[in-house]
C-alpha cells in the first residue's frame, strides 16, 4: 500500500478564542503571538488512518504539505508519528491560495510522487473550515473520493470505508486508487515515540518548487484563486451573562430555576 | 457567464421526506431569486422521489426537476455528481444552493471542481450585491472565531448553507409550478463505489435537531456515568442530551450527540452547557439557541460569553440541586 497524506500547517485552532485577531485592512488573520502553529487536527488523524493500514498490511506513507514558512518541527510531526517520507511544496508562489489553487498544486505533486493506492486528507482544514481540497484533488486525478471516513480497511484492491451520515454511518466499498477524507470519529492520533522523534530529526524533507511539479504558475497561489475574500471580520458577541451566586448549591439552583421560570424558559 | 439564469436548490430527501434543510434552502433561494428577478427551481435526486414535487412547489419552487432512478437510492459521490453535472449543464442556473449536510459537504466541492466553477461551504448569510448582482457568501471561518464574505466570478455560484439559519416559507398548497423529469443516464459499470450497509445510531427520545431543550455536557463531566445525570434532567425537561466533541470522542456519548461545527447545529429555546468551556467550534453549533445557561467551575470560561445565565461551580454539586428544584417546580 502506498499512501499519501496531505497535511496542512495551521494556526492552532484550539488557542484561546480571546487570542484570535484579524487585520481588517488586509483581510488576514494575525497569528496569535507565542502560540506555535500545528498540523490541522483532522490531518493528524489522516496520518493515523494511514499508519493503521501500514501497521496491518505494510506499505509506505508519504506526508505532503503545501505552504510558506513551514516550521520543520511542525511539519515533521507525521514523520515522528511513523510516516516514511515528507514532501514540502514550499514557495512564495504557493502562498495565499484557495481550495482551487491548493488542490491543483497538491494534485500535481501527487502525480509526481506517482505510485499511490490511497490519498488521505483531513475532512476540513481547521483554519478556513472548507473541506473542498480533498474532493478537488480526486476530481483532478480522476479517482473516486469518499469523505468523512471514520474507519478504513483495505484488501483485494479495495477499501471498505465507514462514512459518517446524518444519523449514523454507512459502509462503502471503493476500488483503489481512491482519495479518502478522515473525520475525528476515527479516534485519536498516536503520539510520536522518542524513536520516531529522533528519526524525524535526521530525515530531511524533499522540497519542491512550482517548476519541480510542472505547475502552471497562473494556477497556483494567489494567481490561481477563483474566490475572493471581500471582508474578514470578527462577529461581536454581546457579553451579558448574569452570574448567579448564592450561599450553597441549593440556593443557587433555586435562584436559577426562578429566573428561568420568570423568563418563561422552563 | 450571462447565459446562466435562475436559482436552483438541491432538495435533499431523507427517509422519503423533503428534508427541513431543503425547505430552508427554498425559503432563502426564494429571496435571492426575487432579488435577481429570476425563477427558483429545485432538483430532487433519488429513487421514488417524484411524489415530493408538489410539496417542493408549495414550499417555494417555481420548477422542480426530478431525477429518479433505482441506482440513486443511496447517496454516492460517483452517481450524484454526474447527475448534478447533467442537471446543471441542462438548466444553467446562476446560483446553486445545497445544505451543509453529510451529502452537501461531499457533493458541492466535487461538483464545483467538475463544473470548473467554485463553491463556498457552510454559509450563514447570502445576499445579492446590488451593484454587481453577484452572490455575497458569508461563512464562519477559523472555527467560528471570524466570518468571511466570499464572492467569485464564475457561474454557477455554488454554496452550501448551514442548517437552521434560513427560514422556510409558510407552505402554500395552492402554489403552481412545473415538474420536469431528467433522465439519470448512468452507466452502472463506471461506478467505482458500492454502499454495503447503512447503520443508524439513533438515540432514543427526542432528536437533538428538534429538541426545545438540550442538556449538554463536555469534558468536565468526566465520564459516561455523569451523563446519566444530564439525561435525568433532560427527561424532566422533555429535552435531549447533547455533548461536546471530547465527550463523544471519549465514548461517553454517541457520535451523533456531538454539537458544533463538525457535529449538529441546534437551536433549542434552552441550552444548558455543563462542563463545556465554550470553544468557538462548539459555539458554532449552539450559539443560536434562544437562551444558553452555563455551569462551569472556571469563571473565565469562554462559555460565559455566550450564556445568558451562569453558575460558577462544580456541576456535581450544582446539577443535582438544579434537577431537584426543576422537578419540584414542574410537579406543582
Ligand atoms: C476543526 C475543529 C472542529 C471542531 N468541531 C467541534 C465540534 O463540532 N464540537 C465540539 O464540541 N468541539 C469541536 N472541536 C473541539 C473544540 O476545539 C474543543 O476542543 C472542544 O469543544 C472542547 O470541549 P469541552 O468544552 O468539553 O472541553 P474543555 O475545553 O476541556 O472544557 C471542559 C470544561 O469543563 C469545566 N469543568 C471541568 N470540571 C468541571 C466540574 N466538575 N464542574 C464544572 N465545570 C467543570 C472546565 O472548567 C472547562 O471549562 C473542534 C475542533 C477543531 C479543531
Ligand atoms: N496547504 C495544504 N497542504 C497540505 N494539505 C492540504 C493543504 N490545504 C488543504 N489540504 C488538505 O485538504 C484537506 C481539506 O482542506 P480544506 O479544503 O482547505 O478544508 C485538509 O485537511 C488537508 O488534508
Amino acid at each position: 500500500m502506498n499512501m499519501i497524506v496531505c497535511c496542512k500547517q495551521v494556526i492552532d485552532p484550539e488557542a484561546p478564542p480571546a487570542s484570535f485577531k484579524v487585520d481588517s485592512s488586509t483581510n488576514k488573520v494575525v497569528p496569535p503571538p507565542g502560540v506555535p502553529p500545528v498540523i490541522s487536527p483532522f490531518d493528524e488523524q489522516a496520518i493515523e488512518a494511514a499508519l493503521r493500514i501500514k501497521d496491518a498490511k505494510g506499505g509506505k506513507v508519504t506526508a505532503l504539505s503545501l505552504g510558506t514558512k513551514l516550521l520543520r518541527d511542525v511539519v515533521k510531526k507525521p514523520l515522528s508519528m511513523g510516516a516514511d517520507e515528507l514532501v514540502l511544496l514550499e514557495d512564495d508562489a504557493f502562498a495565499d491560495g484557495d481550495s482551487w489553487s491548493t488542490a491543483y498544486a497538491l494534485a500535481m505533486a501527487i502525480k509526481k510522487i506517482g505510485d499511490y493506492d490511497i490519498i488521505f486528507c483531513g475532512r476540513q482544514a481547521a483554519d478556513w473550515d472548507t473541506g473542498q481540497v480533498g474532493s478537488g484533488i480526486a476530481e483532478i486525478l480522476g479517482i473516486p473520493s469518499l469523505t468523512l471516513a471514520k474507519k478504513i480497511e483495505v484488501g483485494d484492491g479495495k477499501a471498505r470505508v465507514e462514512r459518517l451520515t446524518a444519523d449514523g454511518y454507512e459502509v462503502v466499498e471503493v476500488n483503489l486508487p481512491a482519495l479518502i477524507t478522515v473525520t475525528n470519529e476515527l479516534g485519536e492520533a498516536r503520539y510520536p515515540t522518542i524513536k520516531g522523534i529522533m528519526a524525524a530529526k535526521r530525515k530531511e524533507p524533499v522540497v519542491w518548487k512550482p517548476a519541480d511539479i510542472g505547475a502552471d504558475t497562473a494556477k497556483i497561489g494567489t494567481a490561481g484563486r477563483r474566490t475572493k475574500v471581500i471582508k474578514l471580520f470578527q462577529p461581536v458577541i454581546e457579553s451579558k451573562c448574569e452570574i448567579i451566586g448564592g450561599d450553597n448549591p441549593e440556593d443557587v439552583a433555586a435562584k436559577l430555576v426562578l429566573k428561568l421560570r420568570e423568563a418563561k424558559i422552563i | 457567464m450571462s447565459d446562466y439564469k435562475g436559482v436552483m436548490i438541491y432538495g435533499e430527501v431523507t427517509e422519503g421526506k423533503l428534508s427541513s434543510i431543503a425547505k430552508e434552502l427554498l425559503g432563502c433561494g426564494r429571496k435571492i431569486a426575487s432579488d435577481l428577478g429570476q425563477q427558483l427551481s429545485a432538483v430532487l435526486v433519488g429513487s421514488g422521489v417524484g411524489g415530493l414535487a408538489q410539496e417542493t412547489i408549495a414550499s417555494g419552487a417555481d420548477k422542480v426537476y426530478i431525477v429518479d432512478n433505482p441506482l440513486l437510492k443511496d447517496y454516492q459521490t460517483e452517481t450524484y455528481v454526474p447527475v448534478m453535472e447533467k442537471v446543471v449543464k441542462q438548466v444553467m442556473p446562476q446560483v446553486v444552493l445545497l445544505g451543509q449536510t453529510t451529502i452537501g459537504r461531499d457533493l458541492a466541492p466535487r461538483l464545483s471542481f467538475r463544473l470548473g466553477t467554485a463553491a463556498t461551504m457552510d454559509c450563514v448569510a447570502l445576499a445579492i450585491d446590488p451593484a454587481s448582482k453577484r452572490l455575497l457568501q458569508t461563512k464562519p471561518v477559523f472555527g467560528g472565531n471570524a466570518q468571511a464574505i466570499f464572492t467569485y466570478d464564475s457561474d454557477p455560484q455554488i454554496a452550501t448553507v448551514r442548517a437552521k439559519v434560513m427560514s422556510p416559507m409558510e407552505p402554500d398548497a395552492s402554489r403552481k409550478g412545473e415538474v420536469i423529469t431528467i433522465d439519470a443516464s448512468l452507466d452502472p459499470s463506471t461506478i467505482k463505489t458500492k454502499v454495503l450497509q447503512q447503520v443508524k445510531e439513533e438515540v432514543t427520545g427526542i432528536k437533538l435537531e428538534d429538541a426545545a431543550v438540550i442538556v449538554s455536557g463536555g469534558r468536565g463531566i468526566g465520564g459516561a456515568e455523569g451523563f446519566k445525570q444530564l439525561a435525568e434532567l433532560a427527561e424532566v425537561l422533555k429535552g435531549a442530551v447533547g455533548a461536546s466533541r471530547p465527550a463523544c470522542d471519549s465514548g461517553w456519548m454517541p457520535e451523533t450527540a456531538q454539537v458544533g461545527l463538525t457535529g449538529k447545529i441546534v437551536t433549542p429555546n434552552f441550552y444548558l452547557a455543563v462542563g463545556i468551556s465554550g470553544s468557538s467550534q462548539h459555539l458554532a453549533g449552539c450559539s443560536n439557541a434562544k437562551t444558553i445557561v452555563a455551569i462551569n467551575k472556571d469563571p473565565e470560561a469562554n462559555i460565559f460569553k455566550a450564556a445568558r445565565y451562569g453558575i460558577v461551580g462544580d456541576w456535581k454539586q450544582v446539577l443535582p440541586a438544579f434537577t431537584k428544584k426543576v422537578k419540584e417546580l414542574l410537579a406543582k
